[in-house]
Formats: C-alpha cells, structure tokens, sequence
C-alpha cells in the first residue's frame, strides 16, 4: 500500500493570508489521543470541508477551533492553533472572546425554549448589546433566508419551526453576533434532502462574508459547497487504538479528481467509510 | 510556515485577550460555593452540638456503664443510665417493621420492575408516594387509636397488647417504610441490563425464574441498599413510637408490651424545657449521638452500595 | 371462524406444560402491593370517618384548650404552619437551588472537596429528623440564643429539607439538554450567562416540583419541633418570627396524648386538614410536572 504522508509544504496556492494555522495538532481526553499531529491552515471568506469516516477525530478538530473542547472534562490540547497568528490557546487568550468571534452551529438543531426573536437577540444580549437589537434579528434572519418565512411570528416560540428552519435559525443566531468564522459540525445530517439544499445555497451566500469550516460525512455535499477538502481518517495503532489523522487536504476539486493517497480515493470512492 | 507572523488585513485586529474583566463569574462561583458549604456546616454542626454535651454526660456516667446498664430511668430518683432498653426497644420495633417491610416492599418491587404493564405503574406509584408522604404523627395515631384496639379485641393467645406497645408500632412502622424499600429496590432492578433477561429467557427460562434467579441477585447490592436505609430509617423514626408505644423504658423482648426507643427518649425530656446547665439535658445528647452514629453508619454502607451497583451497569 | 389444529407431536411439544407456580408467584407480588393499597385506604377512611363530625369552623375558628375539647380549634396551630411553609421555603429554596448548580454546573469531581459536598448531601437526606431537632436545640436554640420560637423552627426544618430539595433541583438542572448549554457558550455567552438565562428557565418547572414536594415534608414533620418548644400550649397567633408557635401535626401530637376520646375525635378532624393541605400541594406538584412534560 503506497502511502503519501502529507506535506505542509505542497499546500496550493491562495492561503497567503490563513484565518487558521494548525501545526502539529493533537487532542487528548484524558490519556486518549483522539486525533495525531493535524496541519492545515484554513483560508480567508472559504469554505474548508472535513471529511472521513466516523470516529476520524475531524468534529474533535473542529471543536478546537472555537474551544469548545474546553468545555469536556480531560480534554486537552497538543500543538499549535493559531488565529489570525495569535495563539488561540495562549495564557491571555479568553475563550469567551474567541466564541464571540468564532460561532457554531451543531448536527442537531438546537433552539433555545425561547421565542424566535428572543433565540436571535440571545447573542447580542449576552454580548451587552441593547439597542438596535430589532435590525440585528432582521438583519441576522435576512441573512439565514428566514426572514420571510417568519416575519409574523417572531414572538412565537423557536421550537415550533422545522428542523431545517430550525437549524436555519441557528445559523441566523451565530450570524447575530457578527463573527469572522462559522463553524458547523455536520448541520444537515438531522435533515431531509430539500432543508439541506438550502443550508447548502445558504452556505454558498454567507461565503462571501464570513469563513466557513464544515464537518460532513456527506462527501457529495463537501464536493458541492467547499472550496478546499481535508480528509481525515483513523489509524489504529500497535495498541489497537484508534488515533484521527489528517490524510491528505487539498483544493476540492484535486481531493475529489486527482487524490494523492490510496486512502482519500478509497473513501471517495466509497471503497470504506 | 511562512506566514504566522504575517500582519492580518484588518492590520488593527483586536486581541483574543478578555475586553473587560468578570470578576462577577468568579464572586458567582464563590457564593454558590458557599451555598453548598451550609450542608457541610449541617453536619458540622450536628456533630458539635451532640459532642460538648455528651462530654460533660460521660463525665459523670462510664462509657461501661451507659452502653451495657440493663436500666435507664434518667429524669427520676435514683437516676439508672443504662442504655440498654432503649436501644433494646428500638431493636425490636425496627425488626417488627422489617419483617412486614422488606417482603411487601420486594414484591411490590419485583411486580412494579417486572410484571407490570406502563399504566398499572401509573395506577401503583403515586400510591408509594402517597404512603411515604404522610405524616408520621399519622401513622402513630392509626397504630396508637386504631390497631392496637384491634389487636385488643381480635388476640388470639392469652393476654392482649397493652395499651402502649411495641407490636403496633412496629406493624404500622413497616407499612411506613414499604416505600423506601420497594422504589430504591425498584431502581435497582430497572438498572439491570435487559440483555441478562433477554440471555435467561433464551434458555427457557419462566418470568418468574428470571425474576427470582437473574434480575434479585444481579439488584442484590441495590437491595441491600434499600432494606440497610429503610432499617436506618426505622431506627430513626419518631413520632411513631411516640405516640403507639409509650414512655416506660423496659428491657424486654415482648412485643405487646409498651417500651420507649431511644428516639422516644429524645422527644420525651426534649419536651419539656430543660436547663441547659442541668445534667438531664446532657442525656439528650448522649442518646442522640448514639442514635447518630448507628444511623450514620447505616447510611454510608447504603450509599457506598448505590455506587457500586452504579458504577456496573451504568 | 375456527381454526382446527391438528394436534401433531411437535406441535404438542411447543405447547406449554402447566406451571402453576407462575400465576400463583403473581399473585403472591400482586398481593403484597395491594396490601399496601388497603392499608393506605383504611387508614384514610379511618381518619376521615373518625374526624367528620368535628370538621367544623371551630377548628380554624378557635384556639386550642385542654380542658374543653367542645370548644377546642386549631387555628394557632393553623397559622403556625403556614408561616413555617413561608420561612421554610424562603430559607432552603435559594439555598438548595444554588447548591444544586454549584455542584451540576461548576463542581468538578475529581477535586475531593465537591465529592465531600456531594457525599454529605447524601448521607444528610438519611439522617434522623429528630437529630436535627438536636442541631436546632443545641445551636440555634441554645447556642445562637434563638430560643424555641418560629425562626428556630424554620431553619431547622430547612436544614432538614435541604438535602431533599438540592437532590431535587440538581434532578431538574441535570435534565436541561446539553445542546442548550452548548448553544450558549458558542454565542460567547459566559458560564453564568448561560445557567441564569437558559439553564434555570428550563430547570424552574422541575425545581418547583420538587421544592413543593419537600415543603411538604416539613409541613408533616413533627419530631424535631418537639424538642423545640412547639408542644407549648399555643392560644394565640404568631405575630413575628421570634414569636413562641406551635403547628398542625405538633398539636395533633398534643391531642393524641390525651386520654379523652372528643380529644381523639378533634385530633382525626385536623389530621383530616393536614392531610388537605398535602394534598393541595402534591396536587400543584404533579399538575406542575404534567404541564412541564407535555412541553418538554
């Protein structure tokens, strides 16, 4: 089996100015390695997609981003994360700020028990914003392609909307409290083919303006939304233990044309995974 | 590497770094922490104030002597502080109220775990939760004006119950704890992984031998938990025997007659208002930290076995 | 329509052999829980059928008497409950509620102290009542100089009901979906910000269940108050919480000991309006949960 490792250095053009640089990441919890020495950089006003198998460590990598992994008992972080060159796991770095810059919207759609309004306002108001807070729901509703669809019931509650509503909303939420980057961790999965062609069209607009990185298991729709793909996958060690690793990350076109190593045409062609 | 220290096209980008400081999370966190001390300081406290008053109590009474004297009549002449009968009475009446208890709680148990239908659930909880929510002033009052009449009128062997007895109290006191005993038993057996079921049925096994020989020894360490906490719950009761069997301290082994646990001795000088200086009122809390530590160690036992079942199936 | 099967050996071999311990063990369970059921019954019927005739407004009209039991009420006794429900709660509802969060929402177990907390809790919610009785007695009453007045009562009752009233609202906290939490926090929301706007609006309907259900522990606890001064013979309402009191199952107690039956008749009918009053608040209790689960 011929194995390319992957190398930093043939990264292809257009990441001069990377939002993200990942060097030799590693994720614990507790003494588990989740994911091994991940090196990516992401760039600027892109939509980076990772894919790979379950258990591949890539929503793990994810949740670096915006340090959720915080968030689990354990969890501890290896290598470098740097944003926009500062590092993001630095002694000073809030991670509270690193949230209000970096949002995220989750596999499952989750509104708060709250009214719709209230569930857009939430950000900005937690955030000490008071005023102007009606033009930022409707701003934040144009932007997710809601605003039509609930415009007479904002005062009504979040849950009654469907789940791609739903998860519209959310992306509306995270849109509210103006961040640089947009994380989202497989948003369509919990959804029918027709809610996830317009988070998918939705994703394609809000490019313009913010920089997206998705998780999906959904090869074709990381082929029809992102600009660069990484695909990650899961080595098991001597021990029999499973550790994510980034396989190879490339333009999406290349990933899905031209892969460099047997794995990535393996999965792309749906050989395993 | 090329371009980590690269300046970002916002060139003026503001730093990760906290914008205003939030002392508040942290006062926050302070307060409910403190919050969470006051049970700690209960327990501190309880332990400080049965501790000086029982240190003044063994001043004058032996350890020997509280703990085997056969006599306790602490508020009359000549004093006897033999704690003997208390603990005697309190003995009895707990293993009264177990023997009603801990058969009816495990069927109740067994039944609401693994025969009965979702809505006969519905029909029998709310009734356990009925039974464990009345006042035990209740309970001594039915033992005290409704069973012991009838024990009177309907005994078979010789002499009845006196009017003040241990039998009554203890019938009543097992009904009381049926529901300690059923829904922590209950619990266990819910916790049993249905796959052991699923295993014994395969092989043929009835309801009822999947019930007995799989579900009970594999919630053992649940039930004992259970039936430890209702026994501690039992030593502990008060109104009860209170109320149905009486004040006179007796160290004897006859249900029908009226003898005083040592939580009835509590609530009997606790009543009336006794000087803090007098040497009566340091009896209170020498039977108190007794009645304490048995109970105590009950309940850790109990507790220390919820975990360990816990921690195998969940 | 009838199906004739033709009884061939195998399938005679499938059918069943009679086992008669079967339905007899079913019975046996069955049984035992209708035991409990009956005694549950009677017991009501006892008491309501004992106490109807004496379940009149003299009871909440007027104020008890050892002497003329025709005239005795139970209105201080009453009234003596209900501020115990008012300062009871007061006491250990913010008390057990930011407990509960501390020990959900910030406590880390693998530092020994929270596992101390946690543990204490635990071993607290089996202790006897008439021990805290003790505490109240010792500290409270002697030691902080309170004496046997209403504010001893009921902080010693809140003790009693804390651990009750913490294993309650941590169950309500622990029930709010994680997404929730997430959610927040990936807004740049803070911990707090989170726990006070999203958490404890989702955990209210669990909590106040759960708190009713305590208080009306401590509305039928008598065994601490006695050695806390509430037997005193109360002919009078309590006007501040410094005031001498006394309460319901406490003055039930008083009637019980006496020997004259019209004293027994009286001590069923306020059993009867003690049992009412449970019933009113377990009543709130469930409609409480009911509505929160058809939401949730």
């Amino acid at each position: 089996m011929q194995i390319t490792p992957y190398d930093p250095n043939r990264e292809p053009p257009g990441l001069a100015d990377p939002v993200f640089q990942v060097s030799d990441l590693s994720v614990f919890y507790g003494d588990y390695e989740a994911v091994r020495d991940v090196t990516m950089s992401i760039g600027h006003r892109q939509i980076t997609a990772m894919i790979g198998p379950s258990g591949c460590g890539k929503s793990t990598v994810l949740r670096c981003f915006n340090r959720m992994n915080d968030l689990i008992p354990g969890a501890r972080v290896n290598g470098k994360i740097a944003y926009h060159g500062e590092d993001l796991y630095g002694d000073h770095v809030d991670p509270i700020e690193v949230r209000h810059r970096i949002g995220m919207v989750f596999q499952k759609p989750n509104p708060f028990p709250k009214s719709i309004y209230d569930n857009i306002a939430y950000g900005p108001r937690v955030n000490g914003v008071r005023r102007g807070l009606d033009d930022i729901v409707e701003e934040a509703l144009h932007q997710a392609a809601l605003w039509d669809e609930v415009k007479d019931k904002l005062k009504d509650s979040a849950l009654a909307l469907s789940g791609g509503q739903q998860q519209r909303l959310c992306i509306a939420r995270t849109i509210a409290v103006k961040p640089e980057v947009i994380l989202m961790d497989e948003p369509c999965s919990a959804l029918d083919p027709i809610a996830t062609a317009k988070i998918e069209d939705l994703m394609h607009n809000l490019a313009q303006q913010y920089t997206i990185v998705i998780v999906t298991h959904n090869m074709q729709q990381a082929a029809r939304v992102s600009d660069r793909t990484a695909f990650l996958t899961a080595d098991v060690d001597k021990a029999g233990v499973r550790h994510g690793r980034l396989v190879e990350y490339d333009l999406t076109s290349q990933i899905f044309t031209t892969p460099q190593d047997e794995r990535t045409e393996a999965y792309i062609t749906g050989r395993f995974g | 590497m090329t371009s980590a220290s690269a300046p970002s096209p916002a060139g003026t980008r503001e730093s990760l770094r906290r914008r205003r400081p939030r002392y508040g999370e942290a006062v926050i966190k302070g307060v409910l922490l403190v919050a969470a001390l006051v049970s700690v300081a209960t327990t501190v406290g309880i332990v400080a104030s049965l501790l000086p008053p029982t240190l003044r109590f063994f001043e004058r009474v032996g350890v020997w002597e509280f703990v085997t004297g056969t006599t306790w009549s602490a508020l009359f002449n000549p004093p006897s502080y033999g704690v003997l009968p208390l603990v005697g009475a309190t003995l009895l009446i707990t293993l009264i109220a177990i023997v009603v208890a801990v058969p009816l709680g495990l069927a109740a148990a067994i039944y609401l775990s693994e025969y009965a239908h979702p809505r006969t659930r519905k029909v029998f909880k709310p009734v356990l939760e009925v039974l464990a929510g009345i006042p035990t002033v209740v309970y001594g009052f039915f033992a005290l004006a409704a069973l012991t009449p009838l024990l009177q009128d309907h005994w078979p062997f010789g002499e009845g119950p006196e009017v003040f007895n241990a039998l009554s109290a203890g019938l009543v006191m097992g009904v009381m704890i049926i529901p300690t005993v059923a829904s922590m038993s209950e619990d266990a057996m819910t916790a049993v992984p249905s796959s052991l079921r699923q295993g014994a049925y395969a092989l043929g096994s009835t309801r009822r031998l999947v019930a007995i020989r799989v579900v009970v020894p594999a919630a053992l360490s649940g039930i004992v938990a259970a039936i430890v906490l209702a026994i501690s719950r039992a030593v502990g009761e008060t109104m009860i025997v209170a109320i149905a069997s009486g004040n006179k301290p007796s160290l004897t082994w006859d249900p029908l007659q009226g003898m005083q646990t040592m939580t009835g001795y509590i609530a009997q000088a606790g009543e009336g208002d006794l000087p803090t200086s007098s040497f009566d009122y340091t009896t209170i809390f020498a039977v108190g930290l007794l009645l304490f530590l048995l109970t105590f160690v009950m309940n850790a036992f109990s507790i220390r076995l919820v975990r360990k079942y816990r921690e195998v199936y969940e | 329509m009838t199906v004739t099967v033709r009884k061939t050996p195998i399938t005679a071999a499938l059918q069943g052999r009679r086992r008669p311990l079967e339905p007899a063990f079913r019975v046996v369970l069955l049984a035992s829980l209708a035991i409990a059921v009956v005694f549950l019954g009677i017991l009501l019927a006892y008491v309501v059928s004992e106490g109807w005739g004496r379940l009149d407004s003299r009871l909440w009209t007027n104020f008890p008497s050892k002497l003329y039991p025709e005239r005795a009420g139970a209105q201080s006794a009453i009234v003596g409950t209900v501020y115990i429900i008012g300062l009871t709660g007061a006491f250990c509802v913010p008390i057990g509620v930011m407990t509960a969060i501390y020990l959900e929402e910030y406590a880390s177990r693998e530092h020994w102290w929270n596992r101390l907390i946690e543990l204490n809790i635990q071993n607290l919610a089996a202790v006897p009542s008439i021990v805290y009785g003790i505490l109240g007695l010792g500290v409270l009453a002697r030691g902080l100089d309170l004496g046997r007045t209403l504010i001893t009562a009921a902080l010693t009752l809140s003790l009693l009901v804390l651990p009750v009233v913490i294993i309650a609202a941590r169950e309500a906290i622990r029930a709010v979906p994680g997404s929730i939490r997430q959610g927040s926090l990936a807004l740049g929301a803070t911990q707090w910000q989170t726990i006070w706007r999203q958490v404890l609006p989702a955990a209210v309907p669990g909590i106040a269940t759960g708190t009713i259900l305590a208080l009306s522990r401590a509305i039928g606890e008598a065994a601490p108050l006695l050695l806390l001064g509430a037997v005193t013979h109360i002919t009078f309402n309590p006007e501040s919480v410094t005031d001498a009191y006394t309460v319901l199952p406490i003055q039930i107690f008083n009637w019980i000991k006496q020997p004259e039956a019209e004293f027994h008749t009286l001590a069923s009918a306020a059993i009867v309006i003690l049992l009412a009053i449970l019933l009113l608040m377990n009543s709130v209790a469930i409609w409480l949960r009911n509505r929160y689960e058809k939401r949730g």
